[in-house]
């Protein structure tokens, strides 16, 4: 590498120092992929990024409290329509809350566990990272308010996502869009369970693996099951947009539209975690005796 | 270690390393900008840019580990996988610490299709090591990033040049 005149050159070659750089880009890749060893460097470069990120999202906070003081017109038409809007969800909130007190009679009666109910927090998308191989959100509560990997992201329609990562005043948010993310959901017509998976593109999901005769039609609409101890039963996932069944395959392709969408509106709400799921029952080998004992309790 | 190359240059050109930092921060600010649709398509690599930019003019002084740097700050900002911008950034800096030369000789619109095809090469090794790990393929619009990077290039050096021509403000970021 005879390109950088002898006066200039200080330590090593370029192609030395692409080497050296080369395989340091790639051992941390192998390490963050693999085994997820590199928190504390990413939070430290997430402290240190954190300002600008905030700086980034400050023309569209201003732009909103500026437009905020243009809109005093639309504003009556708002609350109208707002009081309009809390009158019904007020009639619907005190079925609910009859229904709540019937169902936990009910599930008293049963001797089934209770429902947990969950707390939110609000947070706000401060950006969408441009990663085409990876769907996700950043949102501006992190560790410092409570928010651990894991929780689920939801917003007025559904299901947007889960917190994969967490630094301090930020956290990541994987939607359901994503390649490597599933739900597993309910066919609220037909109560059949299954699991919904992202593509990788916008706006679409996938139900995979139901077989070609599954009872399933255009529209039907999906919430999640809440058997994984992760999401809470109940909240709208997607709609069943296309059903292509072929002779040729076990399989329908089911191609679903998520409920939700992050393009949609900013503010979402980041559910408290759900208390941890009962013990999985013991292997039978090992705890024949108990068997019928923990079975009861794991059904609910 | 590329900003402190030889001591000498580093009294000479002190404020000029502090323009370097300035438009690096400044990129990455406009990578972070929450941006939708369109105009997140659109939206040029800014930091690749302005590394490319300094690797190409002053590559005594903005090398590889700027590169490798900025990289990782992207890696985080970006939510990728650790080391992908990184990887990307580095080797299209030394392509174009390799080509600055030949580079210069051009006038910057006819820097334009080269600078595509350096920032192209960025995108490239982003996407094989995104393949790598189990991603999907990106659509063709994936590389619409460097065409208007490469578009953007022209206009780089005046916009690169604004803090230089005015009063250093201490109080600017």
């Amino acid at each position: 590498m005879e390109t950088a005149p002898q006066f200039f050159r200080h330590g090593p070659g370029p192609l030395a120092r692409l080497v050296f750089f080369a395989l340091l880009s790639l051992l941390l890749m192998a390490i963050d992929t693999r085994f997820k060893y590199l928190p504390e460097i990413r939070q430290t470069i997430a402290v240190v990024i954190y300002p600008l990120q905030r700086l980034a999202h400050l023309p569209t906070a201003i732009y909103d409290q500026v437009s905020g003081l243009f809109v005093s017109r639309n504003l009556i038409d708002e609350i109208a329509y707002l009081r309009q809007q809390h009158l019904a969800d007020q009639g619907q909130l005190q079925r609910l809350l009859a229904l709540e007190a019937e169902n936990m009679q009910l599930r008293n009666l049963l001797e089934a566990g209770q429902r947990a109910e969950s707390k939110t927090t609000m947070a706000e998308i401060l950006y969408i990272p441009h990663d085409p191989f990876s769907r996700k959100a950043i949102l501006d509560k992190g560790s410092q308010a409570g928010i651990q990997p894991g929780q689920v992201v939801v917003d007025d329609a559904g299901v947007v996502g889960q917190i994969t990562r967490v630094y301090p005043w930020l956290s990541e948010v994987t939607l359901i869009t994503d390649k490597d993310h599933s739900v597993p959901v309910q066919l609220v017509r037909s109560g059949l369970r299954s699991m919904v998976s992202g593509t990788g593109e916008d706006g679409t999901l996938e139900l995979r693996y139901l077989a070609a005769n599954a009872d399933i039609q255009d529209g039907d609409l999906l919430v999640t099951s809440g058997i994984d101890g992760i999401y809470p039963p109940g909240l709208p996932v997607a709609l069943v947009s296309k059903i292509e069944s072929n002779a040729a395959y076990a399989f329908a392709r089911i191609t679903c539209t998520p409920a939700a969408g992050v393009n949609r509106n900013r503010q979402v709400l980041i559910l408290s975690p759900l208390p941890p799921v009962p013990e999985r029952p013991m292997d039978p080998v090992e705890a024949k005796p108990e068997d019928k004992k923990r079975g009861k309790v794991g059904i609910r | 270690m590329a900003f402190v190359n030889s001591s000498q240059q580093e009294v000479l050109s002190h404020v000029r390393s502090r323009f370097i930092v300035l438009s690096l921060t400044t990129a990455l600010l406009l990578n972070l900008l929450p941006l939708q649709g369109v105009a997140l398509l659109l939206r040029p690599d800014f930091v690749a840019l302005v590394v490319l930019y300094w690797s190409i003019n002053q590559p005594q002084r903005a090398g590889m580990s700027m590169a490798f740097t900025m990289g990782l700050l992207m890696d985080v900002g970006d939510a990728s996988i650790f080391g992908q911008h990184a990887l990307a950034y580095s080797v299209m800096a030394f392509v174009a610490l390799l080509l600055h030369r030949r580079l210069r000789i051009f006038s910057l619109r006819k820097q334009v299709p080269q600078v595509g095809l350096l920032l192209l090469s960025a995108q490239l090794v982003m996407l094989l090591t995104g393949l790598l790990a189990s991603a999907n393929l990106p659509g063709w619009d994936f590389f619409l990033a460097s065409v208007s990077g490469a578009l953007l290039w022209p206009l780089l050096p005046a916009l690169v040049k604004i803090p230089q021509r005015r009063k250093p403000d201490s109080d600017a970021l």
